[in-house]
């Protein structure tokens, strides 16, 4: 089935010498193309991570279009709807910190990479404000929770998933702040050029999907019924 | 070249210390890390079934309490699949081969491979330590609201424990999936690959869109249990019957990530042993997609006495009719195959033979509780039972053995005692029948699953089966005593005892650290025994 080659085909490439290039890869661009590859099918499997939830979600707001209004306007529009635009802002940063890495900047990259995480931690710090008023209001679901009116019962399952959506965001957040740092830290080592960039834009892959979970959480959670009723 | 043979460098040999095994980033080292932990795995599930056996073997209900019996049957459910029958082939066999197979280096993410190993033995110990303190007793399925709010044992524990292995797979999956796509050595074209690695694909793509589903469902189910949220609880208006779609939208399609790469693994010792080219190549290659994908459309039939409408059920009856034709035409091509080829009787041969028998049935089996009015009477009864031990033993352990005994001369460089193999095949063939087979018309009779004592006109078909059992448990032993003895006494194996094609056979045995010496290129189709001179021993 087999011949063999009497030369190695990693010893005549271009790239054959990077330092970033691992041994049982033959060229930078295919390791390039394994590690793009890669990211994409992890977002597919957040995908249908979060996708049961989305699932749990869809089938109780259609049996309980009443409770999920009463529970979406315990929320704070005004703190989600800066959240979104941080949120968004954050992706701008990031798609030029890839940019950056693109084009060899290793400043900028570095700089640019700061600010996302910086935008990042303001978003989790809105959301820990959000959080502690649940707290106060009594609407984190379990013994303490309580929400007058008839439908209680079904808004404290809208509470359980908004906690359970949003709290797994948030952890995705951390998670990519995480990564953010140890992305920046080497872009600082100057180890990404123009022939290697790759863990810097596979990183943007993993923030900008994050980023359109919160841009599907944000009208589904927030902005139930807002068209009918004035904000209460 | 020089007159003495040198001591040949292999993935075995070249480095010695514990940390060179714990810290390898090799597939081949971490296939074998696997087959450690898997087996331990196996034989404490099996202890689990002992014990089931043990106590069905007499009506009453006299050996163990009835609480510990819910415990023993949900630890061997949980143990069994989760980590024997989903990681057995893909993490063990597939690790190891296939990477051969495509003639690379390794896979596409080696530290990530290592880290999925790490992540599954850290997803073990919880299980496990949630089983030595107390045990789980909700069946391996955590149906809500029992899991949620009825049973006082360690399901978060056990939830914790399941959840972190999902990664494992999901990571292994990835990894294959991507290996599959950018490490194929030059000439090997899609429509050349080895069979095993389409299976492994298709496992790939199950592993990837399944598993987060599972993920979540147990991670929704601990939140509820442990922080008394809602989603699930009737109490609140949530539905319990949301959380058996959820689980069936990945338990079922886990059951192809089980039986896909044994599949895989019977169409390589299939070809090899019958000295031809596999029937059908591009129907066995696309069957193996079709069921990954109808695998997707058929988890409901796991609900229909649980409350969802008529007409939902009729659809998903008529999908679970349609996945049977794929795998199907699988077996009419493992036949055909067969058919004027030069069939070579070896241990690896009988193992796959036995799969094919038993997966039939199982198979056949499978319609019967895919049919709506049938699975009313069938449902939650002995039945059921036979027809997916059929499938996950019958099939899914039998083309793990068949695999592991046709590449174990690779893993090792040892050849096992083929005698041996064969009076264990054979033996583990009758114990698996004679277990299960009375299990049917058990079910058939009316005795349900799950239940601690049965009535006493139950006893003689319950006394075959428990005798049965432990006929197969000498059957697994005995295969564990002559591969461990394989490799003190083994005969050194060659680089390709079965004569057969593939580029795992090309390199030597055990291979080399980085695999090849030069990097294969391929010029043929997979299986090309008729143009080659066969020389069969």
């Amino acid at each position: 089935m087999a011949e063999a080659l009497t030369a190695h085909g990693d010893h005549g490439g271009p790239h054959a010498h990077h330092p970033a290039l691992q041994h049982h890869f033959d060229t930078l661009d295919q390791q390039h193309e394994a590690a793009t590859l890669g990211m994409w099918l992890f977002l597919i499997t957040e995908v249908l991570f979060f996708g049961g939830l989305f699932l749990a979600y869809m089938l109780y707001r259609v049996w309980y279009p009443e409770a999920w209004a009463e529970g979406s306007y315990q929320l704070n529009l005004t703190l989600g709807a800066i959240n979104t635009v941080v949120l968004i802002g954050s992706s701008l940063t990031m798609a030029f910190a890839v940019r950056a890495a693109q084009t060899g900047l290793r400043k900028a990259t570095v700089g640019w990479l700061i600010a996302t995480m910086l935008l990042g931690l303001t978003f989790l710090v809105i959301k820990y404000f959000e959080y502690a008023e649940k707290f106060e209001h009594h609407h984190v679901p379990g013994s303490n929770f309580s929400f007058p009116g008839p439908h209680g019962d079904q808004v404290q399952i809208y509470f359980s998933l908004y906690f359970l959506m949003t709290g797994l965001h948030a952890t995705h957040m951390l998670i990519g702040f995480g990564l953010l740092s140890v992305i920046a830290w080497m872009a600082h080592k100057g180890r990404f050029s123009e022939q290697w960039s790759t863990p810097v834009e596979i990183s943007g892959l993993y923030w900008h999907f994050v980023d359109i979970v919160w841009i599907f959480l944000f009208p589904l959670l927030y902005l139930v019924d807002r068209a009918h009723t004035p904000v209460g | 070249m020089a007159t003495t043979i040198a001591r040949r460098v292999t993935y075995l040999n070249n480095e010695h210390t514990l940390a060179s095994w714990l810290l390898t980033k090799d597939h081949k080292r971490i296939g074998i890390l696997y087959l450690i932990v898997v087996t331990t795995a196996f034989f404490l599930g099996g202890l689990f079934a002992t014990l089931v056996r043990l106590e069905l073997a007499t009506p009453a209900g006299d050996y163990v309490s009835a609480e510990t019996y819910n415990k023993l049957f949900t630890m061997h459910g949980v143990t069994m699949v989760f980590f024997v029958l989903i990681p057995a082939v893909p993490a063990i066999l597939g690790n190891f081969v296939l990477p051969l197979m495509l003639g690379a280096k390794d896979v596409a993410f080696p530290k990530i491979n290592l880290l999925s190993w790490y992540v599954f033995v850290i997803g073990f110990l919880f299980t496990v330590y949630a089983m030595v303190t107390g045990g789980v007793d909700t069946g391996w399925t955590f149906y809500t609201p029992y899991s949620s709010r009825a049973s006082n044992t360690n399901v978060v524990m056990t939830g914790i424990g399941v959840f972190i292995t999902g990664f494992s797979s999901i990571l292994t999956g990835l990894n294959f999936m991507v290996t599959i796509h950018r490490m194929r050595a030059p000439g090997l074209t899609w429509f050349r690959l080895p069979l095993f690695v389409w299976a492994l694909y298709a496992t790939s793509f199950v592993q990837i869109l399944g598993t987060p589903v599972i993920a979540i469902t147990v991670l929704a189910l601990a939140v509820e249990r442990g922080l008394h949220f809602g989603i699930f609880d009737p109490a609140l208006g949530g539905d319990p019957v949301l959380f058996q779609h959820m689980f069936w939208f990945y338990s079922h399609p886990a059951v192809y990530i089980m039986i896909l790469p044994p599949m895989g693994a019977i169409s390589e010792v299939i070809a090899t042993f019958s000295r031809k080219s596999i029937f059908g190549y591009s129907f066995v290659a696309f069957s193996s997609l079709a069921i990954a994908i109808f695998g997707f459309l058929v988890w409901a039939h796991h609900m229909f006495v649980s409350g969802i409408s008529v007409y939902s059920a009729l659809v998903f009856s008529f999908l679970t009719y349609a996945v049977a034709i794929p795998s199907a035409i699988k077996v009419f091509n493992w036949t055909a195959t067969l058919y004027r080829g030069a069939v070579w009787l070896k241990a690896p041969m009988m193992w796959a033979l036995s799969f094919i028998g038993l997966f039939l049935i199982g198979g056949l089996t499978g319609i019967f509780t895919a049919s709506l009015g049938i699975d009313v009477h069938l449902h939650d009864t002995y039945f059921v039972v036979a027809h997916f031990h059929f499938i996950m033993v019958g099939g899914a352990i039998m083309g793990y053995f068949a695999g592991l005994h046709y590449w174990w001369p690779k893993i090792t460089g040892r050849m096992y005692s083929d005698i041996w193999a064969k009076v264990a095949a054979i033996i583990v063939f009758c114990g698996f029948n004679l277990t299960f087979g009375p299990q049917f018309i058990l079910g058939y009779l009316g005795m349900p699953r799950r239940y601690w004592a049965y009535p006493p006109e139950f006893q003689t078909l319950n006394v075959l089966s428990s005798a049965g059992a432990s006929i197969l448990a000498v059957g697994y032993i005995l295969v564990g005593i002559y591969m461990v003895a394989s490799l003190f006494k083994g005969e050194i194996a060659g680089d390709n005892p079965w004569h057969a094609t593939g580029l795992e056979w090309t390199t030597q045995s055990p291979p080399l650290p980085h695999n090849f010496e030069v990097q294969p290129v391929v010029t043929e189709e997979a299986y090309e025994y008729v143009a080659r001179e066969v020389k069969v021993g």
